[in-house]
């Protein structure tokens, strides 16, 4: 027996550390460890809620973007603001990019090179590359110079042997399949997706001032001006026609490229539809409102809740049935760390117990991580990408239900397969392609809005501090990229008394709970083959298909502990 | 992407960038970094003989808001940033390897080229409690910054977190979160403030240590004076109608649709310096106030607590009274900035000296307030 020690987990947000037991060439228990803290709902307490989202937002800069939306949802719910239209569809346009944004470059940047090994491209034959990739899309840039010209800078690279973020690689691994004409391809499209996501994240830019890090939300709507004829709004008609066009290109990129390349790697990795099942519950809490934001049944993505691989049962969701664990993190609860809390009555105490540092293994038997271990019902979920067009397949979106058909067909798979490591990088790419698709048409929705002179953005009824009541509290939801997330707010005196998040990567990389269930990586990761306990690149592949984010995942907060000194500044 | 023994350009030209567009680019640096145009042969002529400097990315307690940052970089792109212009040897959330291989090349990055290569800290670090609050490889942040930092040349703190804390270091501050300055006093730092940092200032910093062997001139702050040298309100696209007194009321009025001025919205325009209005983000095309909103003033030195609450406007700022207008807060911003202007004056003196060439062994020195004359 092996106890084999990822830390750091690299192309990743944020600080992951894995501990895996491995016996006879397979794991049999792991062990997920957030590694890093910092307290920022401790810090929020005392501000002004209208400013929350500037703060939340900062929790990610990777899901940039998702954690403002939240709150801005949850202080519209304390205080029961209705947000105009146009602000529902600029955030609508501003989440569904992020959606194509991340998901493209967690499959080029943080996941192909688990599967694609940089240095066997240099045995491809540019010709040969030129067919395949001509053989699996329209995509124009497939000329046998165009490939022969990336084989050139991967080869000087590799013989500078200045090997720059490519230096410390599990090349030449025996679990990596790719012929090298597809790890040629591969490379190209690293590259190409390099460029595309500068270019395409403009969309944020033009509506958010920029990104990472949009600046443009406001509680009660946004703070994007519209205006048909004016230079000086936000939006005109002349960026309407520059969104249309970024919209459009990314389009272009998701189906000739992303899918086509994720169909390719599937069909030299058919093992992994049998490997990474994980929990079989899946949550989603739907989004991307058509009517209000209070109207679920009209949600482009639908909600629901599965539970253990059955498709045929869609479980209606209540965030109420939402609670957390800390019995295996590093907090307390007053009453005892066996409870489970739900997010308003939700208490903690930092409270680290682990080995001190420099240390080689945690004491997984008791506290090992910075992540709660949030349920639903008492159930561990998975969440993200998986999850969401699980829900939506089986709630019968036509859309979604379309293209999870095609990929299957196209890799003569049945939909159990889904349930995989394999699966969650099929479901990103299919949800990449149907929200690629929405962009564009919400970018003409809103232009027809442009064109028809309806230009509210803000509903400033409750903008004043002074028309609040004196408490109040609310939730604010999102399908963020990487999964379900939470913000509760607890108001009191035109300040935040309380703020609470749950978050995807909780959810997905928690600890187990009072009862011993493993959360998501932790089941997902057993019977993971390892070919090579010196280079478990079999354990990045599983981890890495959920696509983690820490930064988000690692949260705190007091409800009813202790007090802080006012955050005035002085 | 090329050779030790073969300088850039021939790199570039090997992968088909012609020496055209080396030069445009070259401009396009020295006009980020405020150099006269003059200076766009000689950044040429520097990056020409330039060997691969080896640079390193630590992660701390961040977001990975800059590591994002700099992805979207354009002029240069990402690619020749990461690749052409430094062997980017470290960074966690795309390198190639994890757990000890990545560890593996942190330590021989720091033997092998130590006083040589570049360290970039993005992210704050804990301090309380013993650092518990942030360990990677089981280690705790600030071990490894001592280790990476005081044996880098120089190192660049990218973004608000690093340089004095940011966010995690606002009140009451849970975990004792510093940045790499207070941290490691031994480090030579340069600090990039910013909610994330521009990618642009960033790449202009690497290029400039490239070409002059050494950091650009710099504030009391330690910030690049290309970047942090004027006040945001004076480069303002909506500066004329504040001079003519037409404001955003409400958000989504007649004036807030024909860009009128935000400081009755809360903007903090005039009591923040920063290239954004002119260098904007995302190959040019916005920036915040383009997009309608006030600035947060997010590359000031501790803006969280200091420039909070964000819709409060200025004069209520703690600080200041409350007769005090907008354009009398910019005059005291621009007293302070006029002083580090003829620090400045002095630096571009000296930077018309021969300079040592990149790789010497002679690390370059950032010029902290006492040294600065």
């Amino acid at each position: 027996m092996a106890r084999i020690v990822v830390d750091p987990v690299t192309r990743i947000e944020g600080h992951l550390r894995i501990e895996a037991e491995v016996n006879g060439g397979a794991v049999t228990d792991a062990w997920s460890s957030g590694t890093m803290f910092r307290g920022i709902e401790l810090i929020l307490r005392g501000r002004d809620p209208r400013e929350a989202w500037i703060w939340t937002q900062r929790i990610c800069g990777v899901c940039t973007t998702v954690h403002a939306l939240t709150s801005v949802r949850a202080v519209e719910d304390a205080l029961g603001i209705e947000v105009p239209a146009n602000a529902n569809l600029i955030r609508n346009i501003i989440a569904a990019s992020q959606y194509v944004q991340d998901h493209v470059i967690h499959f080029y940047h943080l996941h192909a090179l688990d599967w694609v090994d940089v240095t066997l491209a240099l045995k491809a034959d540019p010709a040969k590359t030129s067919q395949l990739a001509e053989s699996i899309s329209p995509w124009p840039k497939s000329s046998r110079a165009y490939f022969k010209g990336i084989q050139d800078r991967v080869k000087a690279l590799v013989e500078s042997k200045q090997l720059s973020l490519f230096s410390s690689g599990y090349w030449g691994h025996p679990a990596y399949h790719l012929p090298p004409e597809a790890n040629l391809m591969a490379v190209a499209h690293y590259i190409e997706a390099l460029e595309f996501q500068k270019d395409y994240i403009r969309i944020h830019a033009v509506l958010g001032g920029k990104n990472p890090h949009l600046q443009t939300y406001l509680v009660g709507g946004m703070a994007a001006s519209m205006d048909p004829n004016e230079p000086g709004a936000t939006i005109n008609d002349e960026r309407i026609t520059f969104l249309a066009e970024l919209a459009s290109k990314a389009q272009a990129f998701v189906d000739q490229v992303y899918v086509p390349d994720v169909l390719a790697v599937a069909s030299f990795y058919r093992d992994w539809f049998g490997r990474g099942e994980g929990l079989g519950n899946f949550l989603s809490y739907g989004d991307y409102p058509l009517g209000g934001v209070k109207d679920s049944t009209r949600f482009y993505l639908q909600r629901g809740a599965i539970f253990n691989h059955d498709l045929s049962k869609v479980h209606p969701v209540d965030p109420a049935n939402v609670t957390e664990y800390v019995t295996h993190s590093w907090y307390q609860y007053a009453d005892g760390d066996q409870n489970a809390k739900h997010p308003y009555q939700g208490e903690t105490s930092p409270k680290y117990t682990g080995p001190k540092p420099p240390f080689e293994h945690l004491e997984v038997d008791q506290k090992y991580s910075w992540l709660k271990a949030p349920r639903y019902q008492d159930h561990p979920m998975e969440v993200g990408p998986l999850s969401r067009m699980l829900v939506a397949y089986a709630s019968g979106h036509s859309e979604v239900k379309a293209a999870v058909d095609g990929v299957l067909a196209k890799l003569n798979a049945p939909a159990t397969a889904l349930f995989s490591t394999l699966g969650r990088i099929a479901a990103r790419a299919i949800e990449a392609h149907v929200m690629a698709g929405q962009v564009s048409k919400w970018v003409a929705e809103l232009g027809e809005k442009l064109g028809h002179g309806d230009l509210r953005i803000h509903n400033g009824d409750k903008w004043d501090p002074d028309t609040w009541p004196k408490e109040a509290q609310g939730f604010g939801f999102h399908e963020a990229p990487r999964g379900s997330l939470g913000h509760w707010v607890h108001i009191e005196d035109k300040k935040i008394k309380n703020y609470q998040c749950v978050v995807p990567t909780t959810w997905n990389a928690g600890p187990r709970d009072a009862k011993g269930q493993r959360g998501a990586y932790e089941a997902s990761l057993l019977k993971t083959p390892i070919a090579d306990p010196e280079r478990p690149v079999e354990i990045l592949r599983t981890v890495h298909s959920f696509d983690p984010c820490l930064a988000c995942a690692v949260h705190v907060v007091d409800a009813q502990g202790r007090r802080y000194a006012q955050l005035k500044a002085s | 992407m090329f050779p030790s023994n073969e300088s850039f350009v021939g790199a570039l030209q090997k992968k088909g960038v012609n020496r055209r567009r080396f030069i445009k680019f070259c401009a396009a640096m020295t006009a980020t970094l405020a150099l006269p145009p003059r200076y766009v042969a000689q950044v040429a002529s520097a990056l020409e003989k330039a060997k691969k400097p080896v640079l390193v990315w630590l992660q701390f307690q961040d977001c990975a808001g800059n590591s994002e940052s700099i992805l979207r970089s354009s002029h240069p792109s990402v690619l020749e940033v990461v690749l052409d212009l430094l062997s980017w040897e470290y960074h966690e959330i795309i390198m190639a390897g994890a757990g000890h291989q990545a560890e593996a090349a942190l330590e021989r990055v720091v033997k092998e080229e130590k006083g040589k290569y570049l360290a970039v800290v993005e992210g704050a670090i804990p301090l309380a409690d013993d650092g518990v609050y942030c360990t990677v490889s089981g280690k705790t942040a600030l071990d490894i910054a001592r280790r990476v930092c005081s044996n880098a040349a120089a190192t660049i703190a990218a973004g608000a977190c690093a340089w004095d804390g940011g966010l995690v270091a606002a009140a009451p501050n849970p975990t004792g979160a510093v940045g790499i300055s207070e941290a490691v006093p031994e480090a030579k730092v340069i600090n990039l403030g910013g909610c994330p940092q521009n990618p642009a200032n960033t790449a202009a910093v690497l290029v400039h240590y490239l070409t002059f062997g050494e950091l650009p001139a710099v504030d009391q702050y330690n910030r690049p004076l290309f970047a942090y040298g004027r006040i945001i309100h004076d480069q303002c696209e909506r500066r004329a109608h504040y001079d003519a007194g037409r404001y955003v009321q409400e958000w989504g009025d007649e004036g807030h649709r024909r860009g009128y001025c935000l400081y009755k919205m809360g903007c903090k325009g005039p009591q923040a310096t920063y290239n954004c209005p002119s260098v904007r983000w995302n190959d040019g095309t916005s920036w915040p106030v383009k997009s309608g909103h006030g600035c947060i003033a997010c590359a000031s030195h501790r803006f969280w607590d200091t420039r909070s609450p964000f819709y409060d406007r200025l004069p209520s700022v703690p600080g200041f009274g409350a007769d005090v207008t907008a354009g009398q807060i910019g005059m005291g911003v621009t007293a302070a900035v006029a002083g580090a202007t003829i620090v400045h004056g002095i630096a571009s003196a000296v930077r018309d000296r021969m300079r040592t060439p990149p790789g010497a062994s002679t690390p370059p020195a950032t010029r902290g307030p006492a040294e600065k004359n």
